[in-house]
């Protein structure tokens, strides 16, 4: 039986008569990459941080990383990382400080941190801008070290909010590169995207309208399902049903 | 701990990458004792007067002489006509005028009894009272002179001390008010920016979904600019000894300390008003309006508290810097102790707790 990093069981988010989140139950394997889809306002954000322990759900059942959301979410936020849409790493620290940084909130000793810094500036080519502010990087690099920096600590599951906003297709290619090194070494990716093509990179996807999932499946079974040519065809199709604006 | 050190690291990397910023918050304090202590001053030195002597006698000279001779007047001009008089007054030329009428020997040898009159331009009204003032106690001075000489029987005389401040030094009242100020732009301000910036950029996101508990970010956000204000202190205790030559009259370590708790309350509430807003301007102008502008005009540093309608006197009870500006003024000037700033302390004290307990609750608040 392949481990479950996540099992969401009719998890709802309300805020005051709005029903953000509405009972949604699904599951991700370990090593898996898990795309969270839904137009804007379809509730993948709330749904987000109530997986990472930022937010309380209202009721269901969640547990992350073997541990429940409403109990444990202290032993949560140790197994998990997190990058969110917006940048956020500091811009006027340098590269290997904001590693030290990061590294530090979770309490890495000082030879695991020394040891794996080299490692990831190799693998991002990063060794010679090691000690340059942050700010003087292009943008492509700075979405590639957040990831770095959100795997650093090797949780057994990152959440990716729109990782890739902005970067070209290129750099894209290489930040889903990344991706999968991180799943091949077993860490669950849980990422939310717009770009289609990104959906088709998951081992399975699920796409949210109106605080539901409508739809989960892998990208070439949900085709065969919505009878559509691409990922984005298959969006739309369901995102068209969307009661909720923008 | 090893946490809190690297929080701690990178607040400190966060103030030194910003050289303006931080030059900014080390000279403040510089400027600003030195712009207070010389070129703001209220004291009222080589005043230009007129003088109208009606009598031009021996007596009416050597007043005028005396006059002249103190440092606070010049003697510009004599003038012979009321018309005359105003002119100057109009023209900015002089800021009073003494006249005296035919006779004053005269009346004064005869009848024990003259006059003198001061005519002071009162379109300023403090300098004004302080003329006066200073030319009535050169007045004083020489009628017990030449009371001593003629050996008159019976006379009054007045004396005045002014206890504490004996030379009525405006540093005694504006460095107390520049600590309290200095100590509030760079905690509040700068700590509610700091935090705020965090929340901006999406970092403060990422450190509450780490292990990371709030209480220690909070506490870290603090202590650089903790150690900023230590140095702020000390330089602004340095000038006020060495350049302005206000004594510390008082226990330095009470001071310090003092000064120490005021900085804490400073930061609570930075903390506080980080929680409460969204944006960095916000942050910047309830520091600016909401603390410095009460700092300044109710601590009672620029004006008297007791002079206020009652319902300013009441709100000024929420002003931290009041209390602490009487303390400092209390243990830095008058030399007193714990014993008589108690109450004061024990308020920053309530102050400290109220508004760092706040922040730690609010702060907690955004998690769940």
């Amino acid at each position: 039986m392949v481990d479950k990093v996540i099992i969401a069981d009719k998890l709802t988010k309300r805020f005051g008569d709005f029903t953000a989140v509405d009972g949604i139950s699904f599951d991700v394997s370990q090593g898996e990459i898990f795309g969270f889809l839904g137009a804007n306002g379809a509730g993948k954000t709330t749904a987000m941080r109530m997986l990472s322990g930022l937010s309380m759900p209202t009721s269901g059942k969640a547990m992350v990383a073997g541990y429940d959301v409403y109990k444990e979410n202290e032993k949560i936020k140790r197994n998990i990382g997190y990058m969110s849409q917006k940048f956020s790493l500091y811009e006027d620290l340098t590269v290997r400080e904001n590693i030290r940084f990061y590294a530090g909130i979770y309490g890495k000793s000082n030879a695991f941190i020394k040891e794996k810094t080299e490692l990831v500036l190799k693998q991002l080519h990063l060794t010679s801008e090691a000690d340059k502010l942050v700010k003087s990087l292009p943008l492509g690099w700075k979405q590639k070290l957040a990831f770095s920096v959100a795997i650093f600590h090797e949780p057994k599951l990152v959440f990716l909010d729109e990782p890739t906003g902005g970067v070209d297709p290129v750099t894209r290619r290489e930040f889903w590169n990344l991706i999968y090194e991180a799943a091949a070494e077993g860490i669950t990716v849980f990422v939310t995207t717009h770009y289609m093509d990104e959906a088709e990179y998951c081992n399975r996807v699920s796409i949210m309208v109106d605080g539901r999932i409508d739809a989960l499946d892998t990208p070439a079974q949900l085709k065969k399902t919505f009878a559509a040519q691409s990922m984005d065809e298959v969006f739309l199709k369901l995102a068209r049903k969307a009661v909720r604006g923008e | 701990m090893k946490q809190f050190i690297s929080f701690v690291k990178k607040e400190f990397h966060h103030i030194f990458r910003d050289k303006r910023t931080m030059i900014i918050l080390l000279a403040m304090p510089v400027v600003q004792i030195i712009i207070f202590g010389f070129a703001l001053t209220n004291e009222v030195k080589n005043s230009k007067i007129a003088v109208w002597d009606q009598s031009k006698d021996e007596a009416s000279a050597s007043l005028l002489s005396q006059l002249d001779a103190s440092r606070y007047f010049e003697i510009v001009k004599p003038v012979f006509s009321t018309a005359e008089m105003e002119a100057e007054f109009k023209k900015g030329k002089i800021r009073m005028a003494v006249v005296i009428p035919p006779k004053f020997q005269e009346e004064l040898v005869h009848f024990n009894k003259a006059q003198v009159q001061f005519i002071a331009d009162a379109s300023d009204p403090n300098v004004a009272n302080t003329l006066t003032t200073y030319a009535s106690s050169v007045v004083q001075d020489y009628q017990s002179r030449i009371t001593g000489e003629k050996k008159m029987p019976y006379a009054i005389s007045t004396r005045v001390r002014m206890l504490y401040n004996p030379e009525l030094k405006g540093a005694y009242n504006f460095v107390p008010g520049v600590m309290a100020m200095v100590l509030l732009l760079v905690c509040t301000m700068m700590t509610a920016i700091t935090v705020v910036r965090e929340r901006e950029t999406g970092t403060m996101e990422i450190m509450l979904v780490s292990p990371a508990k709030p209480f220690r970010i909070v506490i870290a956000k603090a202590v650089p600019y903790f150690l900023l204000s230590a140095v702020n202190i000390a330089s602004i205790l340095l000038l006020s000894v060495y350049v302005l030559d206000v004594p510390v009259n008082g226990s330095l370590a009470l001071l310090v300390g003092e000064s120490l708790l005021f900085t804490l309350v400073s930061l609570a509430l930075g903390l506080f008003i980080s929680t409460k807003v969204a944006t960095q301007q916000t942050a910047l102008f309830i520091s600016l309006v909401g603390l410095l502008l009460p700092t300044v005009m109710l601590s009672g540093f620029m004006f008297p508290i007791e002079n206020m309608p009652p319902p300013l006197q009441a709100v000024s009870h929420a002003v931290p810097a009041r209390w602490f500006y009487n303390i400092v003024r209390s243990v830095m000037i008058k030399g007193t102790g714990l014993e008589v700033v108690w109450k004061d302390t024990l308020i920053l004290v309530g102050m400290f707790l109220f508004f760092g307990g706040l922040a730690i609750k609010n702060f907690k608040i955004r998690l769940s």
